[in-house]
């Protein structure tokens, strides 16, 4: 029978505001961070911070991290790690200046390098499902520095300047609308999340993601194919870290071998910062693009005052570590609750 | 070895039929020419020690592994599962000691696992969540199983109602057999009875249930026949009217008879 009880039913403590606020807390707390961040931008730099000046930087320097970031939640959700992305972003970049340079059709241009990430993706996925590779870590440590040392090779070392058209517009190129000029970037991250949003929340493979992340062996007797979800995942991950390449080779009109060095740190900052757990199952869309602009506003506001980049890092790992710890007693808070 | 069966269950057919099945893992011998047969509205206890075969056994009948040599009938009709969902697709659902539920999903997303509730968008085939919740809360009911609401995630649940998810989930889909490997091992005591009565209301509905279990007073109060491995063979079988705990214990250590148990346990020989 009942598999509700009726509001007489439950507890004073459990209508309490404080533990009703935790379901709310745990949804939107990422959102408060963001709002924090906002205000010590405009308290500081007032008149600089709020301009339309400043703030249309915002997605051009976070397109690529925003990019990044939605690939490697996908699979840090089934509590992996793909430590490659950098170095794929990079492959992808020299090898799109170096065919354009050579004179490649430049409408191929633009699909090469989401191609070239899903390559590089689906030798992740192999090594992980098929090869048994104990952990993604390993494979894609592997990837790093494949993919990385490829960059080079492709181009001697040496930067390539100089894209057509085709590529830069993805990058750096605007669409007018109405009287203001939105990025291009700005668009790809704002469908791309949507799209990540309803893949996650309301397809069955989206599910299954999260199913394999929460317990492996459930999904796997419950027929779901683990394995192949796991390559559709690094795969997509690669494509990600493909068109970051895209990105950021439209936007310095160039390409160059060390892009992207680090970068997949940033991703996974943003991915944690977001909310989402390290050991898979837990975390969303809106929380990941909570983080990319944590980390981006944190940057921008740090220009603006004019801190030295060694203090920008310095600032970010506090502010990751402080952010799990703010999850920690969260969750703390939360299963106390019960 | 004894096939013993009455007359009256000689003609039916049973709902599933393992016979002469083997499993070999590498140089170790799981399961040597077993029989078992399981018919519909029947709870069958199958007992023995720790490395008789009874998980083994199950899990080929779950489609978990193949056989090494034997032969599988559903309905009389051999079957061979590729894989757990195979077995599921032909009826047959096993619920997993470690109960095989995602704690981070809802209690209906757990239930529907695998087999999500969909709707056309155009091109796009969506999750339905809302014929998903209600389809579960509607099958939580027929089963009398209390939850505060199904969108509460699994990791919130006690062990109990945890196992009743589980059975939930293995009873959504037309189930015929259900498998049930230490269903109440895990669970606190004012606890195992409700999962015993759920066993009976899935009997009651026509479906075979098959409950591996180290506790005889879980046997002894929901099942209708019991039998017993041993050394990965089939060692005896008698319907629960029939035979006695002391006997059961005894089948469990390898003796036929509690007399010769007796006997070795206080070295009277």
């Amino acid at each position: 029978m009942a598999t509700t009880t009726s509001d007489a039913q439950l507890s004073t403590r459990e209508r309490s505001l404080r533990v009703r606020l935790i379901p709310y807390i745990d949804r939107f707390g990422i959102l408060f961070l963001v709002l924090l961040m906002v205000l010590i931008g405009a308290i500081t730099q007032p008149g600089i911070f709020l301009t339309w000046r400043n703030l249309s930087n915002l997605p051009g320097q976070n397109a690529a991290n925003a990019v990044l970031a939605i690939g490697m939640f996908v699979v840090i959700l089934t509590a992996g790690i793909d430590l490659s992305v950098g170095s794929v972003l990079a492959l992808a970049m020299m090898t799109t200046a170096v065919l354009a340079r050579d004179g490649f059709p430049p409408a191929l241009l633009v699909p090469l390098p989401i191609l070239i990430g899903m390559g590089v993706g689906l030798v992740n996925g192999f090594g992980l499902t098929k090869m048994r590779l104990p952990h993604p870590f390993i494979v894609t440590l592997g990837t790093l520095n494949i993919a990385r040392g490829l960059a080079n090779l492709v181009s001697g070392g040496v930067p390539v300047s100089g894209l057509p058209e085709v590529v830069r517009f993805w990058g750096a190129g605007n669409i007018a609308l109405g009287n203001v000029q939105l990025p291009v970037s700005l668009i790809i991250v704002a469908v791309l999340y949507v799209g990540f949003l309803v893949f996650l929340q309301y397809t069955r493979t989206g599910r299954h993601i999260y199913a394999i992340g929460g317990n492996p062996q459930a999904a796997r007797v419950s027929g779901i194919n683990v394995d192949r979800t796991l390559m559709l995942v690094y795969i997509l991950c690669g494509a990600m870290a493909g068109l970051a390449g895209l990105l950021v080779a439209g936007r310095t009109n160039s390409g160059f071998p060390n892009a992207g060095i680090g970068a997949e740190l940033d991703a996974i900052s943003a991915v944690i910062i977001g909310g989402a757990s390290f050991f898979g199952g837990r975390g969303s869309v809106l929380g990941v693009l909570a983080g990319v602009l944590v980390i981006g506003l944190m940057r921008n506001i740090l220009n603006l005052n004019n801190v030295q980049v060694f203090w920008q890092q310095v600032l970010i790992g506090v502010v990751i570590i402080f952010a799990v710890f703010l999850d920690v007693l969260r969750r703390r808070a939360g299963s106390a609750s019960e | 070895m004894t096939q013993a069966t009455s007359p009256s269950e000689a003609e039916r057919t049973p709902v599933i039929e393992a016979r002469g099945i083997c499993k070999y893992f590498g140089a170790v011998t799981a399961l040597e020419d077993v029989y078992l047969k399981l018919y519909r509205g029947e709870v069958l206890g199958v007992v023995g020690d720790n490395g008789a075969g009874k998980s083994t056994l199950m899990k080929i009948l779950a489609g978990l592994y193949p056989p090494s040599a034997g032969q599988l009938y559903v309905d009389g009709q051999a079957a061979h599962f590729a894989s757990p969902k195979e077995a599921r697709d032909r009826g047959i659902e096993m619920v997993y000691q470690d109960l095989a539920l995602a704690g981070n999903l809802r209690i209906d997303e757990n239930i529907f696992l695998g087999r999500e509730r969909v709707r056309r968008f155009g091109p796009f085939k969506l999750v339905d969540n809302a014929e998903s919740m209600r389809l579960a809360k509607e099958h939580l009911e027929k089963l009398k199983i209390e939850v505060k609401s199904v969108r509460q995630r699994v990791e919130e649940l006690s062990g109990g109602q945890r196992q009743a998810v589980a059975i939930a989930r293995a009873t959504a889909f037309d189930a015929k057999v259900v498998i049930m490997d230490e269903p109440t091992a895990a669970l606190a005591i004012k606890e195992v009875r409700k999962v015993l009565d759920l066993i009976k209301d899935l009997r009651n509905h026509g479906i075979g249930v098959i409950l591996i279990s180290h506790r005889l007073d879980d046997i002894f109060y929901v099942c209708d026949r019991v039998m017993a491995l041993f050394h990965g063979r089939n060692f005896a079988e008698a319907p629960l009217a029939e035979t006695s705990r002391n006997e059961v214990i005894g089948w469990i250590m390898g003796n036929k008879s509690p007399v010769a148990q007796a006997a070795k346990i206080f070295d009277l020989n």
